[in-house]
């Protein structure tokens, strides 16, 4: 068994509201230092082996359902087993 | 002629786009996400709402139910279709409209009476509305932000697609005060506003949203 993780993020030029909304409750919580917050999604694929091909039919995957390649982009990593 | 509201599991305004549809002097005709037929429609409404619970993103699971794979082929066709704010996001997320609908700028759910420009009245479903008209709807939504990239805002205001801007108020941050759009052929459109709530002087805030009801007939018989 293996996993996928696939990170999606809003495009840098799109506006962010959540993240603006975490970056305004920051400081109100005594946490100073950040300059901005930016919120995205992480998907955890469980997958039978991560080989050459799945990875592809992921890629396929995150391009027709798990992003919206307008307004989002996303990153396919494998992620190693402890 | 007979128009199909689609029902997503929660959809919220299907009975009132079904409604505004008779009112128009149409037939309405109730949809199923899960029909693989338009059952002889000659157009189709995506009414607004909360299709599956606007997990992953709005709109993003109902652009794959079974219905939209006819309304798509049926789309590029040419057959009329109106997605009104929850339909302008599937619409969008089935690319058959250009842009995304994100949260809006100020974070908050809006709902308010809302005055637009028509710019295009030379949609399917705005062809009863003269050049210009400015009409007051109710608008109602939390991820109503029309966003899109610079040059696709520019093509769509080069070619008179903004179908609808809105006028001394931008409610939700949408780019360049976009309300809604239509496609290159000008049978696909999507408004953020919902022009069904505005059909009966009893409710809502007037009887101005009707045009987008009445429109199709006046396209035929014109």
């Amino acid at each position: 068994m293996a996993r996928v993780v696939v990170d999606v993020m809003l495009k840098p030029e799109i506006l962010d509201p959540q993240g603006k909304a975490v970056h305004g409750a920051l400081p109100r919580l005594g946490f100073s230092g950040v300059t901005d917050v930016r919120q995205g999604k992480r998907f955890e694929l469980e997958v039978e082996s991560a080989d050459e091909a799945t990875l592809a039919e992921i890629e396929k995957m995150a391009e027709t359902l798990l992003a919206n390649t307008v307004i989002e982009d996303f990153v396919v990593r494998v992620e190693e087993q402890a | 002629m007979k128009i199909g509201v689609v029902t997503f599991p929660g959809t919220l305004d299907d009975v009132d786009a079904q409604r505004a549809v008779t009112i128009g002097g149409n037939e309405a005709v109730a949809l199923w996400h899960g029909d693989h037929d338009l059952k002889g429609v000659d157009a189709v409404v995506l009414p607004g709402g909360f299709s599956f619970g606007d997990y992953l993103r709005c709109g993003a699971i109902s652009r794959f139910s079974p219905v939209m794979t006819e309304v798509i082929e049926a789309a590029h066709k040419g057959m009329p279709v109106l997605g009104i704010c929850n339909g302008f996001q599937i619409l969008t997320e089935s690319h058959l409209l250009p842009g995304a609908l994100i949260r809006n700028d100020h974070r908050k759910f809006v709902c308010r009476d809302q005055k637009l420009r028509i710019e295009n009245n030379a949609t399917a479903w705005t062809s009863a509305y003269e050049k210009d008209q400015e009409i007051t709807v109710v608008l109602k939504n939390g991820e109503g932000s029309f966003v899109a990239d610079e040059a696709t805002l520019d093509m769509l205001e080069g070619e008179g697609r903004v179908v609808a801007r809105y006028l001394d108020v931008n409610p939700n941050g949408s780019l360049r005060d976009i309300a809604g759009i239509t496609n290159e052929r000008g049978n696909v459109v999507g408004l953020m506003p919902h022009p069904e709530h505005a059909v009966e002087e009893l409710c809502g805030p007037g009887t101005e949203g009707l045009g987008f009801f009445t429109s199709l007939a006046a396209s035929v018989f014109a």
